[in-house]
């Protein structure tokens, strides 16, 4: 199995509970680990999926994977530039890890006309972090279209949350999201 | 590629590809008149002699397939029996107010096989139109009951009927997407493909033995095509970015698709294969749903290179592009039909998608429904009918619309979302 490039620091350490069992019959107190008042922290590690928590944990900025675009625009807004940003910092410090980016639309009109038309937010995520430095072959960018909305709802708020670009992970291994 | 463990994989895609004639459909497709034609023939079928339930199945098939086209009004027989031999009262007929009639038989021949006799009669001229034997098996009285309306159809109206074609669609229910194949009538569904991701866009070869579709089971969209008989389908088209809007050429040898592998969506050609991938657009804008004239010397397609989005036409080889909609800001989905003469299209007019279809030689524009969303129109092989998939009550469902707008019947499934239709070709 192909090494996983994770980064030194987060190799895998796991806090829990490992104390050597007491005999019972020696009348010593088993020593217990729950209700003692410390959060157990996973820090590192691989998630079910085979992918470094770095990307997946809430905490991680990382973990945040969708780009939200403005009726009929296809442009990065200035408040996800940040975001872009640390998605493409990851992918240069990372160079066995690739991802598919998938455009969406909202549902009004063709359905083969918004494929396109996702297709175009999702080239326009992929230019970006190209440009800040991740690698062509690290990047595909593919479109949705309407069909995978995430509110299935009719209204503004629904179509709000539907037009936007989702970034997928994979590990060098092939585990991940696609 | 490292095979991924099962256990490992967080969205299991699973795909049944099974036999199209030994699937049962677990949802019928219901169909309702809902608008009927000007000046109906009023035809009267006499109920079939012969082999009582084999009569009773092809008789009703004939009756439900010429009320259902909207053209014919069904004139009560009265419980009257004839065989194609019988002698008619031609004035008892035209009495009940019948201008044509039908009467036949339903009797197993020596081989076994059940054959289906009949003749058709014109009451004011007061002799027979014609008639014929349709030899079938005993699964297939409905297919002899559609041959025979076909017949009556075209001998009282001119036209070819479609009742023997099929219709190819794609079911969306709890989850999980069904591309499905039924009788023009909806009876008879059969699943070529199930699976957890979306199919979009499937296309009849011009043979009926085959179908082109996108399906997202890949997480990204890629075309396909699947011979219904085996069941076996291969990728005809998975280049880096989308692959999809598949359309034949009337060979049935190449596909027009969409790919966005160079940069924005083009038109690119593929031989059925796969192989051979040639460009035939060059805008800087999006260019997409191409569909070949009858003929193949053109395709039309959907552009927004001018601004909006718009159809213009090309030559098949890929020059020479006119623009051909100029009414409002969004036309789309291009689909011109069998007899050269109309573009079936979706235009948005105040923010409403509805059905239209132009008159090629005039260049005039009508739109043909009142709806909301409709979308995915597809002209039946006749050029006189079109299916499109629309909203009613919040639920995806299929109506099929005549050319002059009046007739109207709506497809639904009970339990699901019916969309993506595709009228098959006329059997070959």
């Amino acid at each position: 199995m192909k090494k996983l490039l994770i980064p030194a620091l987060l190799s895998a350490l796991i806090v829990g509970c490992s104390s050597t069992p007491v005999d019972e019959t020696s009348g010593a107190p088993v020593d217990s680990r729950s209700g003692s008042g410390v959060a157990p922290v996973t820090a590192g590690g691989l998630d079910s999926r085979g992918l470094p928590r770095e990307l997946t944990d809430p905490k991680s900025v990382l973990s945040q994977r969708s780009i939200y675009f403005d009726l009929d625009k296809y442009e990065v807004k200035d408040e996800y530039k940040d975001l872009v940003a640390a998605h493409a910092k990851y992918l240069v410090a990372n160079k066995g890890f690739k991802v598919l980016i998938q455009g969406n639309t909202d549902e009004r009109g063709s359905r083969e006309y918004n494929l396109s038309l996702g297709q175009k937010r999702s080239d326009a995520v992929k230019r970006s972090l190209t440009l800040l430095g991740a690698r062509e072959d690290q990047v595909e960018s593919v479109s949705l279209g309407e069909e995978k909305p995430k509110n299935p709802g009719h209204d503004e708020a629904a179509w709000a949350e539907n037009r936007r670009a989702d970034i997928l992970y994979k590990a060098p291994d092939g585990r991940g999201e696609f | 590629m490292k095979m991924t463990p099962m256990s490992q994989i967080f969205h299991k895609i699973l795909v049944f590809l099974s036999l199209l004639a030994a699937t049962l459909a677990h949802a019928q497709l219901s169909v309702e008149i809902t608008g009927a034609g000007a000046n109906r023939i009023p035809v009267a079928i006499a109920n079939f002699a012969g082999d009582p339930a084999a009569a009773q199945v092809v008789t009703a098939t004939i009756r439900a397939d010429l009320e259902r086209s909207g053209l014919f009004k069904l004139v009560d027989p009265g419980g009257t029996t004839l065989d194609e031999n019988a002698q008619v009262n031609f004035g008892d007929w035209k009495g009940r107010g019948a201008d044509a009639l039908a009467a036949g038989s339903l009797a197993r021949g020596a081989n076994g096989r059940m054959e289906a006799r009949f003749r058709l009669y014109d009451t004011q001229k007061q002799a027979a139109l014609g008639g014929a034997v349709y030899v079938t098996g005993n699964d297939q009285l409905r297919a002899a009951g559609h041959r025979i309306a076909d017949y009556i159809y075209e001998k009282l109206t001119g036209e070819k009927g479609v009742f023997s074609t099929r219709i190819a669609y794609v079911v969306k229910s709890g989850g999980q997407f069904k591309l499905q194949i039924a009788d023009a009538d909806g009876q008879g569904a059969a699943t070529a493909l199930t699976s957890n991701e979306p199919i979009i866009s499937p296309v009849w070869s011009p043979d009926g033995s085959r179908l082109a579709y996108v399906s997202f089971e890949k997480k990204k969209p890629v075309i396909y095509v699947h011979s219904l008989a085996s069941g076996q389908r291969q990728v005809v088209a998975n280049f880096k970015g989308s692959n999809s809007a598949p359309a034949w050429s009337p060979d049935g040898r190449r596909l027009a698709v969409v790919l966005s592998k160079d940069g924005n969506s083009q038109i690119y050609v593929v031989n059925a294969d796969g192989t051979g991938v040639q460009r035939l657009t060059q805008s800087a804008g999006i260019d997409t749903e191409p569909r070949y004239s009858p003929d193949g010397g053109s395709i039309y397609f959907t552009s927004d290179r001018g601004g909006s989005p718009q159809i213009y036409r090309m030559s098949a080889s890929g020059g020479d592009v006119q623009r051909v909609t100029f009414e409002g800001s969004y036309n789309v989905s291009p689909r011109p039909s069998s007899d050269g003469k109309s573009l079936a299209f979706v235009a948005r007019r105040d923010g409403r998608f509805q059905l239209a279809v132009m008159d090629l030689a005039s260049k005039q524009v009508q739109i043909l429904t009142d709806s909301n969303k409709d979308e995915s129109p597809s002209f039946a092989p006749n050029s006189r009918m079109v299916l499109i998939a629309t909203e009613i009550g919040g639920r995806g469902v299929l109506s099929a619309v005549s050319s002059d707008g009046r007739i109207k019947q709506r497809l639904s499934i009970a339990a699901g979302d019916v969309r993506e239709p595709a009228w098959g070709p006329f059997n070959q």
